[in-house]
């Protein structure tokens, strides 16, 4: 894995929120055909570190790499048409447009057609097919013309994993894709993600509170700490320290 | 490639009143007796552009702008400068082009130099630009005839004293009025068509996913920025498109008729009123305010009168009091119809089919 070349790299990465350090020298590299879980207690700086990657936030210090470029000082559009895709842990979609329509414009980001202002969004006829074929991917088919904020929260989480899955991006970042979501339905999502992986060039990043999802899924797990990463390995070792066990996951275990 | 988009107006109400709309307006000059009819007519019609394009802005982007109206005026001024010094159709189509083009390019360098910083710095930069340009259209005398602006002819197929037909068609004795109002019936239903096709085209997607949500867009790889550098710029275009028409058909431009910040507020109401990022709402809402602004006097005058020995009546149906009026039925409709008449009929008919998830 280690011999391979990396599709995300961070140096050094660090932020600071007024006198906090939310995410603290993080180095670490993301490789393809690798699911990484990135865990830690509440408030360790996953999200941010998320933030700090896909360029939400600025780095106070240290470098940003995607397939061999620095991407450090790029705006979120630039960075996501270098191949960065994320799911966001909050809901993020939007919320007055269809759902149809929510995966439409992610299809349409992707395919770099957001200049045509003379023909009809409903002509542009590959567009649409692929949109209908995500919504039947994540399963929301039949709610395809819905308002976006007519959905149920499990809903809506596929939503914003179906407007992941629309971008085709090289790097897949998901922050607790299956928070908040009834039992049922969360199969379905690990399978998405399971699918993801077999693909083989695609570097996937997975915040995750869910042990048993982490044992099924992920490579390697990173520990996150107040900021700084303090264990890197593949999970049974990273689950095995002690540090890990008691600190962090056992207080985080009600989240999920 | 059809020509019309597939924008419905979802409700038959809606629909019902659309075809009255343009129905009515397409026989206006045959359907309305008199000059002042037809000049109302008119003003709806130049309004509906105004507001539409408005609508681009505010309703479907989510930008608060300010200067819709020194657009408008660009637009106004453009024209009554160069047919000012004499000239016919040239001067006329060159005058408005060049309000288009001096519009499109002040509100695209806006744009691109205060949306990059944050939204409200847009929205104040067009407040600052508005009161430049009513200052402007004031004090350069030499330009613009202050406040008493300028006074021009226009082509003669447009003027009042034209008649090209000896004898009346379908009881209506053509004027130059009446072509000049057909003139401006067509550049309006094209502007329309124009706009509801730009909105449902793929770049008016993503106008209304910036407006929903303008971090996701970015995170989807749109880069928001030229997006609504370019909604602004068409919506000043039309604007002026809009003003140039105002001035060929009242002949004259001073800075109350295309610059004032009251008329910024009619625009406000107008799409506010129809609901906003619908378009059709602007049409409605430009028609609605026009026909209040020219009928609510005259009809409360004569509610006074057929009022007269109600105890209170006559005092409260006073036709100095029409703003009043006009401001109860804004906050009426704002109350019974909080997304405008078009969204408030649109989210009926769609409750029915999508009942909201607890
Ligand atoms: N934009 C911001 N401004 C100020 N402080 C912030 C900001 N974003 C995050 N923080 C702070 O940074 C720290 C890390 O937050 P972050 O959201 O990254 O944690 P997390 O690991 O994702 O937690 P959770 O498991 O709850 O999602 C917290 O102390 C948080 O309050
Ligand atoms: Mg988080």
């Amino acid at each position: 894995m280690a011999n391979a070349v990396a599709l995300l790299r961070t140096e050094a990465l660090s932020v600071r929120f007024g006198g906090e350090v939310a995410v603290d020298h993080v180095s670490a590299a993301f490789y393809p055909g690798t699911l990484t879980a990135i865990v830690g207690p509440n408030g360790a700086g996953k999200t941010t570190f998320f933030n700090l990657i896909s360029g939400q936030i600025r780095a106070s210090a240290g470098e940003v790499w995607l397939k061999g470029e620095r991407i450090t000082r790029l705006s979120v559009p630039q960075r996501a048409r270098r191949g960065l895709g994320r799911a966001f842990q909050l809901t993020n979609l939007f919320p007055g447009l269809s759902v149809f329509e929510n995966v439409r414009l992610a299809v349409q980001a992707e395919a770099r057609r957001d200049f045509r202002l003379l023909s009809l969004a409903s002509d542009h006829h590959d567009l649409n097919a692929r949109s209908a074929e995500l919504l039947e991917t994540v399963g929301l088919s039949k709610r395809a013309s819905a308002p976006a904020s007519a959905l149920s929260h499990g809903d809506q989480r596929k939503l914003e994993v179906a407007l992941l899955l629309a971008g085709q991006p090289d790097v897949f970042m998901f922050d607790e894709p299956t928070a908040g979501m009834s039992v049922d339905e969360v199969p379905p999502v690990l399978d998405l993600i399971a699918a993801i992986k077999r693909d083989r060039e695609k570097a996937i990043l997975l915040v995750e509170h869910k042990m048993d999802v982490i044992r099924a899924l992920a490579d390697r797990v990173i520990v996150l700490h107040q900021g700084r990463l303090v264990a890197d390995g593949v999970p049974e070792a990273v689950m095995a320290l002690a540090v890990v066990q008691e600190a962090y996951l056992g207080s985080t275990g009600s989240e999920g | 490639m059809r020509l019309l988009s597939e924008d419905r107006p979802g409700h038959w109400l809606l629909a019902a009143l659309l075809v009255a709309l343009l129905l009515v307006l397409a026989f206006a000059p045959f359907l309305l007796p008199g000059t002042k009819a037809l000049a109302v007519a008119a003003r709806i019609l130049i309004f509906i552009v105004l507001a539409a394009s408005y609508d681009l802005l505010l309703g479907y982007t989510g930008i608060v702008s300010f200067a819709q109206t020194t657009f408008f005026g660009l637009g106004a001024y453009g024209v009554a400068i160069a047919l000012s010094g004499g000239g016919g159709w040239l001067a006329l189509i060159l005058g408005a082009a060049a309000g288009i083009a001096v519009s499109v390019g002040l509100a695209l360098a806006m744009a691109l130099l205060s949306l990059r910083v944050r939204a409200i710095f847009f929205s104040m930069i067009t407040l600052a630009l508005a009161r430049f340009a009513q200052v402007l259209a004031s004090e350069w005398r030499g330009l613009t005839g202050g406040e008493d602006g300028l006074t021009f002819s226009v082509p003669r197929l447009i003027a009042p004293g034209f008649h090209p037909f000896a004898s009346p068609i379908l009881g209506l004795r053509i004027s130059g009025t009446v072509i000049a109002y057909y003139l401006i019936f067509a550049v309006t239903l094209v502007s329309f068509l124009v706009l509801l096709r730009i909105v449902n085209s793929p770049f008016g997607r993503v106008l209304q996913a910036i407006r929903e949500n303008p971090f996701r867009a970015e995170a989807l790889g749109f880069r928001t920025i030229f997006h609504r550098a370019l909604a602004s710029a068409l919506a000043a275009g039309f604007a002026a498109l809009a003003g140039a028409m105002l001035a060929m058909q009242l002949r004259y431009t001073n800075p109350d008729t295309t610059l004032s910040f009251s008329l910024m507020i009619d625009i406000l109401l107008m799409v506010v009123i129809g609901g906003m990022g619908t378009l059709y709402g602007a049409a409605i809402g430009a028609t609605v305010m026009v026909l209040a602004q020219y009928y609510l006097q005259p009809g409360l005058s004569l509610l006074a009168a057929a009022a007269r020995g109600i105890p209170l009546a006559p005092a409260l149906f006073d036709p100095e009091r029409w703003l009043l009026w006009l401001g109860l039925i804004f906050v009426l409709v704002v109350t019974f119809f909080p997304a405008g008449i078009v969204g408030s009929l649109r989210a009926r008919a769609n409750a029915a089919a999508h009942p909201p998830i607890a």
